[in-house]
């Protein structure tokens, strides 16, 4: 809990304490931390001086805060109405099949996390994948496996290895 | 500095720059630009550059709209004409830059078209047939200028209209806005300058502008291509509207989820402060006004203003009733201007060329131009600007190019969660707001979706209740319930377990939901089913009663099949792409699909090769023939 408060401190900084920047806290903490621990939850609350309650209410409100951490390569599969149209929901199942997770969740290795977002606003290119910053345009179930592979080559294959040997 | 140095500074740069020694080129950068590869095509230019010592500058600009044929590269030559080329790669770069930048040869056989500033405007490529159905106003400059350099801005003439408006008085510059006929682009088109004069009329000391670039409507992205290519004109927009009503500090509410357009805009502001378009006395007059960014956190009610608000407070976006108006009782309880991006956008363009060259474009109604997304499965896909009024035909077919490969039009989705699907006998309602109301679409934020016979109705429908029901605030209670009992019918109805009375009920439902929620997102939730119910019952029946999904997209209700006879028997394409293992081969050496196995994921028939297109879906699942595979247990 301290060491959390000293790797917040330059989030929480004195000009920010105002009930209007919890919005922003938040998202300045998740951005350092790839999730909202509890703790930190408490550390904003405390910062504000408002009910650790409020904090957890704002958080779940918005979709774009989450609880659990992120994987190193966070997947987001577009679901929005183009996307959608296109086959969105198959490249998605796909994902879900190839990573081995639900969505919302992380791989074991911590890799990989799945998200399904509303519209990245890439309509045109429909359906796109996003892996941390990068797009993927025209996806198909099939293009999925490759696209992992991309990503992160050496400890899919590690870890491929891992489980045959195992 | 004065303005005239800051405008002459600008004006000798940019000539430099276009008209000036040395070839320009210009890259498509913004998020589209870049999922189609534009910053590997950057960095290609850039290395051929620096191989070769040639003198060119490289400029990252926006979208010019064609998002299909992204990357998009721009050759500005001196003394010749300038050349737009269109799906651009690493590997052609060396071509280009061969041919064009250091030599003379256009590479006409890889180009798009000619860019010239034909009627005023400097995007626009005579030798695309669509760009004579466009009307570009906000989007003359995108995808043409660098949306990080304001000076480029100026040079175009930016910043001229707020000079003007800070010489006026604000009651002339409301009345300006009023006469031009402004109605709000977020969707609902009620007339800017009314609002402005409330806020203006509203007493106390501190007032608001808010500009609403929360742009969640899922199929739509103007706002973004606006932000990513042509900021300034919303920060101007924002301070002749700040002027007109007496505020000092504005905010511009983001979507998160749009990262670039956060960081081009924070550059803009960053630019226009330096320069004195903002901060304190503007333009050496004694007019202050600063914007912030306000960074939404994902959730699609707040989009409706008063929503908003409340996250900007850092509160969770939940609307309230109005009145009291926000332009009476705003953000902290402030009168507050509240306007969607492209509406800031038009200000100044009214302010230079008067209301009356405004209002001399679109409808009786609707004034000025409409900027669409145009998505789904349509040829081009990208952003068109048109005159209000032009009709939805022109718009998917002339400027969209009608649907991809051989299939049909089925029907066209407007607006987005709030808006409408219609069919082909309603193409030539013209798009405006109050057509498009009487349709029981609504104009929305602008998302065009065409979709072909591949797409089910009901399943769109569904898709539309899922998105609204997941994103209701949960305030009003026929919102919250309503919307998710009409998504448990329609979750029957696509899985095959409806009934035929299901129909009615849901027209019933969601009368009650439009009638009982307070905010857009709740009125306007059963716009997607209702307007497929009205315009395409006969696919509900056939879900309810034959069990069949005429597009056979539903599930439930669609088989995947492999036809024996087209089927090759050496290739193992399909068995190696099924994920579950459930094509086998049979003793004659046909693929089969074992059904009680399948998974409906469709990898099989996205790699059966084209020349043999042996799988198909059935729609009932009875239709499939019995492949002797099931054996009886």
């Amino acid at each position: 809990m301290a060491e959390l408060k000293e790797e917040l401190l330059d989030v929480l900084k004195p000009e920010k304490k105002a009930r209007r920047h919890l919005i922003s806290l938040l998202q300045q903490v998740q951005r350092k931390l790839g999730y909202l621990p509890r703790e930190a939850m408490i550390a904003v609350a405390d910062f504000l001086e408002i009910p650790g309650s409020t904090v957890y209410g704002i958080a779940t409100f918005y979709n774009q805060f989450r609880f659990t951490p992120l994987g190193k390569h966070p997947v987001k599969v577009c679901m929005g109405t183009a996307c959608h149209l296109a086959g969105g929901q198959l490249v998605l199942e796909a994902m879900a099949r190839e990573l081995d997770i639900e969505v919302g969740g992380i791989t074991d290795d911590h890799e990989f996390s799945l998200d399904r977002v509303a519209c990245v606003g890439c309509c045109a290119l429909a359906p796109v994948v996003v892996v941390g910053e990068t797009v993927y345009s025209r996806m198909t179930p099939p293009k999925v496996e490759e696209l992992l592979v991309t990503v992160k080559p050496v400890s899919r294959e590690q870890s491929e290895n891992q489980e045959s040997s195992g | 500095m004065t303005f005239e140095e800051i405008q002459r500074q600008a004006k000798a740069e940019w000539d430099s720059q276009y008209h000036g020694e040395v070839a320009h080129i210009l890259i498509g950068t913004a998020t589209c630009g870049r999922a189609a590869g534009a910053l590997p095509v950057v960095e290609a230019f850039s290395k051929e550059l620096a191989k070769s010592g040639v003198q060119a500058k490289i400029s990252e600009v926006g979208c010019i709209g064609l998002c299909s044929l992204e990357p998009l590269v721009t050759i500005i030559k001196p003394d010749s004409f300038a050349v737009c080329y269109n799906n651009v790669t690493p590997q052609v770069v060396p071509t280009l830059f061969e041919g064009y930048v250091v030599g003379d040869d256009p590479c006409l056989d890889i180009a798009l078209g000619t860019l010239d500033g034909g009627d005023g405007a400097p995007v626009y490529i005579p030798e695309l047939l669509r760009f004579e159905h466009e009307h570009r106003l906000l989007m003359r400059n995108c995808g043409y200028i660098d949306p990080s350099n304001i000076n480029h801005y100026i040079a175009n003439g930016g910043y001229n209209s707020l000079g003007k408006a800070l010489s006026m008085q604000p009651d002339a510059i409301i009345d300006e806005i009023k006469r031009s006929g402004l109605r709000g682009r977020g969707g609902a088109g009620f007339p800017a300058g009314i609002k402005w004069e409330l806020c203006r009329k509203a007493s106390g000391q501190t007032k608001y502008v808010v500009c609403n670039a929360d742009e969640g409507d899922p199929g739509a992205f103007m706002d973004r291509i606006v932000l990513e290519s042509d900021p300034q004109q919303v920060i101007e927009g924002m301070a002749i509207a700040a002027y007109a009503v007496g505020a000092h500090e504005g905010f511009v509410y983001i979507r998160a989820e749009y990262p670039l357009a956060i960081e081009r805009l924070q550059v803009a502001l960053d630019q226009a402060k330096k320069l004195g378009f903002l901060g304190g006395n503007i333009l050496g007059s004694d007019f202050s006004f600063d914007i912030e960014i306000a960074q939404g956190a994902g959730a699609f009610v707040s989009g409706a203003e008063t929503a908003l608000m409340m996250a900007i407070e850092g509160r969770r976006s939940m609307p309230r009733p109005r009145p009291p108006y926000p332009s009476e009782s705003g953000l902290w309880g402030k009168p507050t201007v509240l306007n969607n991006v492209k509406t800031y956008a038009c200000v100044p363009a009214i302010l230079t060329n008067g209301s009356d060259w405004f209002s001399g474009i679109g409808t009786e109604g609707s004034k000025g131009t409409a900027v669409f997304a145009l998505a789904g499965k349509m040829v081009n896909t990208g952003l068109a600007e048109v005159a209000m009024g032009t009709t939805l035909h022109e718009l998917i077919f002339d400027i969209g190019g009608g649907i991809r490969g051989e299939k049909k039009f089925k029907a066209v989705q407007i607006g987005g969660p709030s808006g409408g699907c219609l069919p082909e006998n309603m193409l030539e309602t013209p798009v405006d707001f109050d057509s498009l109301r009487e349709a029981g679409a609504i104009m929305g934020s602008g998302g065009v979706i065409a979709m072909d016979e591949d797409n089910c109705m009901v399943d769109t429908a569904k898709f539309f209740l899922d998105f609204i029901q997941t994103e209701s605030c949960g305030k009003c209670s026929t919102c919250r319930i309503g919307t998710k009992q009409m998504l448990d019918i329609l979750e029957d109805i696509t899985a095959g377990k409806g009934k035929i009375e299901d129909i009615d009920m849901l027209v019933e439902l969601g009368e009650d939901v439009r009638d009982g929620s307070l905010c857009g997102l709740g009125k306007t939730a059963p716009n997607p089913a209702l307007t497929t119910i009205r315009y395409f019952r006969d696919e509900y029946e056939a879900h309810i009663l034959e069990k069949r999904c005429p597009a056979r997209v539903c599930k439930e209700l669609t088989a995947y099949y492999i036809l024996p006879d087209k089927c090759e028997r050496g290739c193992e394409h399909c068995v190696l792409a099924c994920p579950v293992e459930a094509i086998v081969t049979n003793e004659k050496g046909i693929k089969v699909i074992d059904q009680s196995k399948c998974t409906k994921c469709g990898s099989c028939e996205l790699v059966c090769p084209p020349e043999y297109d042996a799988v198909v879906r059935l729609s009932p699942i009875s239709e499939v023939p019995v492949s002797g595979l099931e054996k009886p247990e």
